[in-house]
């Protein structure tokens, strides 16, 4: 009898053996070597997760009770490998094309990359996993108690080794699951380890089974007639159920998410589809074969009541064939384990992906940016998800207590994970599938199956006899097993077919009635068009002839010595053979990167895409393309705006030339004009005191006369410096405004006396007294000297008979407006816009001015935050002046 | 029909002529692979029809009802065999029709 | 003989000084302080030499020298120009024009009268 402790030395070594094999096959696909890593028979040998724990035991109990019934579990998943051309390779081109990591993803992917769907699908993946992964170690535990009974000496404790079965199982899907972050997402350590366990499997069964036809029974013939001869003889199969786990294993064949893991998201090229097809059936028919036999012979030799569960184990011990048995054991260890490690993967990629960076994304926005920081954060992420999720599976195997409440389970998880089917389906198939109506789908089918399969089976805290025997509220119709008063089905066959009816009705209902976003829309064609879209992707396992292609594409992007360098460089690394180096994924990555430096990522990625053929462009490739175009056209744009900003500094340079030009003409004008106005009285002055040195006999009259000339000639100059100083400081701003308060009124008094003192010419003044009471703050002086000027000049100019000037001012709302209009013949039009300018005189009258004065009055009320303007049409000269009652800085 | 058209043409006509009979016999091919999970379907749903304990009368032995299901599997598998082994052809040749465009 | 010097000079107190001085040579002086009609008041006058201000009201000296330069009659008139702006481009102007004389304001009174002279002695050569 093998002890225990045998039995616990041989399952760590076979761990060690198991963890050997995983690294050995991660060092080699590094390597770039192994080619059988990918060949189509490790990934059929994968598929064989699809038989747990549960299948490898549970087979042979569920044929001791219910005699053939356990083969639909096989043959679901066989039609859907011969279905492989029009069903799983659409699945697996869509996975690969799109780049899918999970089942979540790909529906989230296809339903315009929603997060909300893919969390709703990992939830619904979690909850099923879970009692799943609790029942792979009851069925260790159950296997490990059933070998304890037999040798009472071994120190067995069931709570504690399910414990270390669980630790144990995490650390390796942690080492090997997480050990590199795949853009593919594929782990051939783990993937090859699986095959070595489905070989074992499979092995240990065909043994078992060799062993009870050919070692008990005696040959096929005597065993058939045991067969028919037994309490399960006769065709004895509920027709509902029969058609009802058909479908529901095929169903969940693909939905599942571990196997999905391995179908699509392991799977190196689609060709092994081609193999699959027929082989994995192959090895579906071989598990099942001595399904029956062992059934039979273990209900002939065993006592009534012996857990036909475990026949596989305890028919080899109760014939004292205790290797077999340990065989056995092995076998359904690795069944068990593989199981486990494939789903605590496929779940943890789906929360880590979905749940947990999401979250952790929105929390550090902005500071992820960095690639490396994000990347060691989604593996610590994968591996507390992998933690969290086999702690999960421990605790519900500790709380539900192992009883037979697990047995169920299998199938329980199997209608589960099936709600995903009709979204997932109508996903490949259908464009007018939505996001809305995957959503409403699934969640009806979620409440179904709970209410209907899984709290009815949880027991009486969850569902109480109440609710179960008179419905919800009360109402009959809405009895769990009896939904709308249909009684008398099978309780799976009742849960399966209503959710997933009305799964499909919901889907389709709101699909049709909800508006799909462009982006969904643009997935969805590419979905269910995939072959149109999508090259025949043939693996990394590139040949060189894809390098030229490649390097013909460099050198157009890089330049040609630039690409031949790189290429040059990059076939050394790889040894040197030839000029041309490997397309290897890590080649490849580095290219990409050269070339994302000009071309951009997403560009960079597609180009390599298109030729290595390893993944069709997706719309996200062609989103991120579109925005790096964005970006480009930005650029230009930036260009253009450059570029006209140049023409417009241009303009405004040439501008600016020809206001200096004209400035420089002004100036010369100016000082033309100057000297003009200089020399004129500098020439009298001249003439008339040579006149005066040189000629003798000058009469006294004529003295006088000369002398009032020179003396009217030099005052002449003097008021012509003084108002060109006076107007030079005005416009260079250097003026000091000299700010107090006094009213309009007495302003203007002292202007027009001083004005008019000493004139020759008469001319009455009219003011208007009581509008003149208005309080100014403002530089008095300045202002004084405006009145002065305009007083004078229409004292001077004003033709009329009778001259008289008219004052009137205004208070109009904070400004103060004050007139001056004279009674003469007024401004030429043509003048009038002239007045302003300096040295502007109108008329031949040269009564002692320079032209200066208006223009100094313009420069006066300029600084006090007014203006001096020409008012036509008044009937004579008519000049406005306008101000702030209160000066203000900001006005200057 | 196309083909006669072909065989006008005094070149190339050929090749042309044997891509449409091939691509009609994998058209076909893809059909019957396209029927066979539905004829399985209908084969496996056979054995529901077949008296059992609870109509009365003689249930067939447990024995022949394993001999047909497992014969069914078998001929399923066998089919994907032959259609696999096709398709391999199918799809090496579309490789080599794609390397000459 | 009667000496006539036409002045047109919109300064009066210029007009004057040059009047007194030319007056005591001999000579006989009229004044025209307008530019509009300058060109005819000289064909009227028939004068023996015209002093031409540059800027005067109405009509530049420049243009009614161009004038006169044009008229046959007046084409060989001695003109003595006077101008206060003092720009080199001026005189060339004025050259162009056909100037006798061409003088910058001030100017001593010896220079007038010497270009006065000057001017009529090459006049009566002629």
């Amino acid at each position: 009898m093998a002890t225990i402790n045998v039995l616990i030395l041989v399952c760590l070594g076979y761990v060690v053996f198991l963890f050997a094999v995983a690294f050995a096959a991660d060092r080699m696909a590094a390597a770039g070597r192994g080619k059988w890593l990918r060949s189509p028979l490790i990934y059929t040998l994968s598929l064989s997760i699809y038989c747990t724990a549960w299948t490898f035991y549970g087979a042979v109990g569920n044929a001791a009770r219910s005699g053939l019934e356990f083969v639909t579990i096989y043959l679901g998943p066989t039609l859907v490998m011969v279905s492989w051309w029009w069903g799983l390779r659409k699945l697996v081109r869509v996975g690969r094309s799109q780049r899918v990591t999970s089942i979540a993803d790909l529906l989230s992917s296809r339903y315009g990359k929603s997060n909300t769907l893919a969390v709703c699908v990992t939830i619904l993946a979690v909850l099923g996993g879970t009692p799943y992964i609790a029942l792979q170690l009851q069925s260790i535990t159950l296997s490990f108690s059933i070998f304890a009974e037999a040798d009472p000496s071994g120190l067995y404790r069931e709570g504690s080794s399910v414990f270390w079965v669980a630790a144990g199982l995490a650390v390796f899907a942690i080492l090997f699951g997480t050990r590199n972050l795949d853009v593919n997402e594929r782990h051939h350590g783990v993937v090859t380890a699986i095959a070595v366990e489905a070989v074992v499997k499979l092995f240990a069964l065909i043994a078992v089974g060799v062993f009870v036809v050919w070692g008990i029974a005696g040959g096929v013939g005597p065993m058939m007639e045991r067969i028919d001869a037994s309490e399960i003889g006769q065709w004895n199969v509920d027709a509902g159920r029969w058609t009802t786990f058909i479908f529901l294993s095929a169903a969940a064949f693909i939905c599942l998410p571990r196997m999905f893991q391995v179908l699509v998201v392991e799977n190196d090229d689609e060709g092994h589809l081609r193999t699959a097809a027929w082989a994995f059936p192959l090895y579906l028919l071989l598990m099942s074969l001595f399904v029956v036999p062992i059934a039979v012979v273990g209900l002939d030799l065993l006592p009534e009541g012996a857990n036909p569960d475990l026949f596989v184990l305890t028919v080899p011990l109760s014939q004292g064939n205790d290797w077999l048995a340990m065989l056995s054991f092995i076998g359904g260890f690795s069944s068990a384990t593989s199981m486990v490690i494939v789903s605590a993967m496929a779940l943890s990629t789906m929360v880590s992906n979905h749940v947990v960076m999401p979250i952790w994304l929105n929390t550090h926005e902005g500071t992820g940016s960095v690639s490396g920081d994000v990347r060691s954060v989604v593996l610590m992420a994968r591996r507390i998800s992998i933690a969290a999720i086999m702690a999960l599976g421990y605790f519900y195997y500790r709380l539900s207590g192992g009883g037979a409440a697990l047995a169920s389970i299998g199938l329980i998880a199997f209608a589960g994970i099936s709600q995903i089917l009709p979204a997932l389906v109508g996903g490949l198939f259908w464009r007018g599938a939505t996001r809305t109506g995957a959503l409403v789908g699934l969640t009806v089918g979620f409440i179904f199956w709970i209410y209907t399969l899984l709290l009815p089976g949880m027991g009486e805290p969850w569902m109480p006899e109440t609710v179960l025997q008179n419905g919800l509220f009360g109402l009959g119709w809405l009895r769990p097993h009896a939904l709308f008063g249909i009684e008398g089905i099978d309780p799976m066959v009742h849960t399966v077919m209503w959710s997933l009816s009305l799964n499909t009705i919901a889907f389709c209902v709101a699909s049709l009635l909800s508006f799909p976003s462009p982006l969904e829309r643009l997935q969805g064609a590419q979905f269910v068009n995939v072959f149109d879209h999508s090259v025949s992707p043939r693996g990394w396992s590139g040949s060189v002839a894809q390098s030229e292609d490649l390097m013909i594409m460099t050198q157009r992007i890089l330049g040609t010595s630039p690409a031949q360098d790189f290429f040059q460089t990059e076939a050394e690394k790889q040894g040197g053979r030839s000029h041309m180096p490997e397309p290897t994924p890590g080649f490849l990555n580095r290219l990409e990167r050269e070339l994302s430096g000009s071309v951009g990522t997403a560009t960079a990625h597609a180009m390599i895409g298109q030729i290595v053929g390893g993944s069709s462009v997706s719309v996200e490739d062609l989103l991120a393309v579109a925005d790096e175009s964005a970006q480009l056209l930005e650029y230009s744009g930036q260009l253009e705006e450059k570029s006209s900003e140049l023409s417009r500094t241009a303009r405004q340079l040439r501008e600016a030339n020809t206001k200096l030009t004209q400035i420089s003409e002004q100036k010369d004008s100016f000082l033309s004009q100057v000297s003009h106005e200089l020399r004129t009285p500098m020439t009298s002055i001249r003439a008339f005191s040579e006149i005066m040195r040189d000629t003798e006999g000058l009469t006294n009259e004529e003295q006088t006369r000369y002398a009032a000339i020179i003396h009217d000639e030099a005052l002449r100059l003097t008021r012509l410096l003084d108002d060109l100083l006076d107007l030079s400081v005005l416009e260079n701003g250097q003026v000091n405004l000299n700010l107090s308060d006094d009213s309009l009124r007495s302003v203007l008094d002292r202007a027009v006396s001083s004005a008019l003192a000493g004139a020759d010419r008469k001319i009455t003044v009219r003011r208007t007294f009581p509008a003149e009471r208005i309080l100014l703050h403002t530089d008095l002086d300045r202002l004084g000297q405006v009145f002065i000027n305009l007083i004078s000049n229409a004292q001077k100019y004003c033709d009329a008979e009778e001259p008289v000037l008219v004052i009137s001012a205004h208070d109009v709302g904070g400004r103060v407006i004050i007139d001056f209009t004279d009674n003469g013949s007024g401004i030429p039009p043509g003048a009038r816009s002239m007045v302003f300018e300096k040295f502007a005189r109108v008329g031949v009258d040269k009564a002692g001015g320079a032209g200066l004065g208006l223009a100094i009055c313009r420069e006066i009320m300029q600084r006090l935050g007014g203006e001096i303007t020409y008012l036509p049409g008044q009937g004579g000269a008519a000049f406005r002046v306008s101000l702030p009652l209160a000066f203000q800085q900001a006005a200057q | 029909m196309s083909g006669e058209g072909n065989k006008d043409k005094p070149s190339g006509a050929r090749p042309s002529l044997f891509l449409e009979r091939q691509s009609y016999r994998r058209r076909r091919l893809t059909d019957a692979a396209r029927l066979s999970p539905f004829l399985g379907a209908t084969l496996l749903a056979l054995p529901l029809l077949w008296p059992d304990r609870s109509s009365g009368g003689a249930a067939v032995p447990l024995s022949s009802a394993m001999y047909y299901i497992f014969a069914c599997w078998g001929a399923l598998i066998l089919a994907g065999l032959i259609f696999g082994i096709a398709a391999r052809r199918i799809s090496a040749r579309e490789e080599r029709d794609a390397d000459i465009e | 003989m009667s000496r006539k010097v036409l002045l047109i000079e919109d300064e009066p107190n210029i007009a004057e000084a040059i009047r007194f001085l030319l007056t005591r040579e001999g000579w006989q002086v009229e004044t025209h302080g307008d530019g509009t009609d300058a060109v005819q008041v000289i064909a009227g006058a028939q004068p023996d030499l015209v002093i031409l201000d540059v800027m005067l009201p109405g009509k530049s000296g420049m243009d009614i020298l161009r004038d006169i330069r044009e008229m046959e009659e007046l084409a060989g008139l001695p003109v003595l120009m006077l101008t206060a702006r003092g720009q080199s481009r001026d005189r060339e102007m004025a050259e162009n024009a056909g100037v006798s004389r061409f003088m910058t304001k001030p100017f001593s009174n010896a220079e007038v009268l010497t270009a006065v002279r000057d001017l009529h002695a090459q006049a009566t050569r002629l």
